[in-house]
């Protein structure tokens, strides 16, 4: 047998229901790993204690006979999910400490399932940036070459991935945070359509484009962990998606209807987008996306141009509406009810300044200044609403596109990863980084990033799928055809 | 030159931000960088377009549910207040707010 690190979320189950090795032995085995790379900078927090109790008890369902795709299968959650057994920060020293009393739902639903928590992964502060580098606790380093980021928001939950600490991870989309940290450290990960996945206990940034989804190695392991996190919550998520969940194993395995041994995609029309194909997008990126074409073509695909007019747009109307819902939701911290607090004021008004400021990190500031801004007297219909009415413009333009494809194809991101401090002190520069993934985001549309080779500097290059609403068993589906087709997902950086 | 030093100082007070007077300078310059893009959603013409605050209008095609105002939670006030900066007697402290 490989060592436990090697192994994935499927493969891992299998051998814990085989009792080749036990739910404890591989949370201490992955633990002491976690520990042995730490200077990665991936993880923010251990309970070991409360690790080992989840992974006895799993132990002792299997004992009793029960079977399931994630008992005893050691995950860790991106550290913007609440957590009772775990301290839970957001990335910023404003939470520093913070004690959840309850449990997120998709923390709970995995946990449920049986799946052993080893720790909680670091993360832009609350979930705003492209780097990780805005993390109060310290920048992570991306295991492929550690002077450069892992990306972000989620970067601690790819590094931890992409470096074999752990076999999936949860990390949550606002803007891209899920797809273009696993773009940049060769990982699959997919953002499910806005709703599909609880917000409850998420710590918020963007209340109407926050979505939780799975960060693993493959597409198959990321449709186990989805298939646990996703379904409605009703009553604790007023924009949860009243819809059923698919058993998204199942549809990866399902066969296309036209398919053949050959081709199994036979059929399958993907969409290019003309805008994302540009000289905005560096040749190495470009040249493993298009290699990534050319194999789904020979996977029976066809490969059609459409056209995303707004793509460029899509950057100001995310910086208004983001900021403007994130300077909404940050005014609960204001050193009352949980969180940091200024040790010196003169009166109220003071201490909520001083604790804010004391508490919040510069990016974090910023981006309140800009909602606050656009969501003032004499800006708001000239700046938000103006930013709502494009929204749904680009969410046309999708559905428009979706008539000539079933599926849409293109970078991720418009470089690979870059060094680590490159960009910190240039916002507007990070902020243009996030072309390609900001308008699936705004239109609420499922989108994944699937490995598809490597560019500058041997760094890891991700395709970009998109589905139509609730398809993402359709993008699971074409991204483990091209899994099973090529081995780009299998690497694992020099190392590690 | 889209924000003034004064713009930046008015919208920290109502963002109840304490900026110190380099931060301030810095923070303008970086806004005014920002809204030089945000100037290109001006030549859009929205005339007529319905603005979409959430993208589950799109899919469900319904309004945002409510739930019947009831008690579903049990009482949980010591492990809420347990990361609160002052507490006493299961009262959240302030500065004193009337004189």
């Amino acid at each position: 047998m490989k060592a436990l690190h090697q192994l994935g979320v499927a493969e891992l189950a299998s051998a814990i229901a085989d009792k080749n090795t036990s739910a404890t032995e591989a949370a201490q085995a992955l633990l002491a790993r976690a520990k042995q790379h730490e200077a990665l900078g991936a993880y923010l927090a251990f309970n070991e204690d409360a690790t080992l109790a989840q992974a006895r008890a799993a132990d002792a369902r299997i004992a009793a006979g029960e079977r399931g795709p994630l008992l005893g299968v050691p995950l860790a959650h991106k550290d913007i999910f609440v957590t009772t057994d775990f301290p839970t920060t957001a990335g910023s020293k404003m939470l520093a400490g913070y004690q959840s009393p309850f449990n997120a739902t998709v923390v709970q639903r995995l946990t449920d399932a049986g799946a052993v928590t080893l720790g909680k992964l670091s993360c832009d502060e609350f979930a705003m940036g492209g780097s990780n580098e805005n993390s109060a606790f310290g920048a992570v380093h991306n295991p492929w070459d550690i002077t450069r980021v892992p990306g972000g928001s989620s970067g601690g939950s790819a590094a931890a991935v992409a470096a074999r600490l752990v076999p999936a991870a949860t990390g949550t989309d606002t803007g891209g945070s899920i797809r273009q940290p696993a773009s940049f450290t060769g990982i699959t990960g997919i953002k499910p359509t806005y709703g599909r996945c609880s917000r409850y206990g998420m710590v918020a940034f963007a209340s109407s484009l926050d979505q939780a989804g799975p960060m693993a190695r493959s597409a198959a392991d990321c449709a186990v962990l989805l298939s646990a996190m996703a379904g409605p919550d009703i009553d604790r998520d007023s924009t949860s998606l009243d819809h059923p969940v698919e058993d998204y194993s199942a549809a990866l395995l399902a066969p296309r209807e036209g398919a053949t041994a050959t081709q199994p995609l036979k059929g399958l029309r993907i969409g290019l987008p003309t805008e994302f194909f540009g000289s905005g997008c560096a040749p190495d990126v470009l040249a493993a996306v298009r290699c990534a074409l050319a194999e789904y073509e020979k996977l029976g695909a066809t490969l059609v141009d459409v056209s995303l007019p707004r793509t460029e747009l899509s950057i100001p109307v995310y910086y208004v509406i983001a900021p403007a819902e994130a300077s909404s939701n940050l005014s609960r911290f204001d050193g009352v009810k949980f969180g940091h607090r200024a040790a010196q004021y003169n009166d109220l008004a003071d201490m909520y300044q001083k604790t804010r400021s004391e508490g919040f990190g510069p990016e974090v500031q910023r981006r309140i200044m800009i909602g606050t801004y656009v969501l003032s007297h004499g800006y708001y219909d000239a700046y938000y609403l103006q930013a709502q009415k494009i929204r749904r413009l680009i969410a046309q333009d999708f559905q428009q596109a979706f008539t000539q494809c079933d599926v849409i194809a293109g970078p991720v991101a418009p470089t690979v990863a870059w060094k680590i401090g490159e960009k910190s002190n240039d916002p507007l520069a990070n902020y243009l980084a996030d072309v390609y993934t900001l308008s699936t985001s705004l239109a609420g549309l499922p989108g994944m990033s699937v490995p598809a080779g490597f560019g500058e500097g041997g760094m890891p290059v991700g395709l970009q799928l998109v589905g139509n609403y609730l398809k993402e068993g359709e993008l699971l589906h074409t991204a483990h055809a091209f899994q099973l087709a090529t081995d780009w997902h299998t690497r694992a950086p020099q190392g590690f | 030159m889209f924000l003034t030093p004064s713009d930046i100082g008015r919208i920290a007070k109502l963002a109840r931000l304490a900026l110190s007077e380099p931060q301030s300078a810095r923070m303008l310059d970086q806004l005014n960088g920002f809204f030089d893009i945000v100037e290109q959603m001006n030549a859009v013409d929205t005339t007529g377009v319905e603005p979409l605050a959430h993208p589950t209008a799109v899919i469900d095609h319904v309004s945002l549910r409510l739930r019947p105002d009831l008690a579903s939670e049990p009482n949980q006030r010591e492990a809420n207040q347990k990361s609160a900066p002052a507490v006493e007697r299961g009262l959240f402290l302030v500065p004193k707010v009337i004189e």
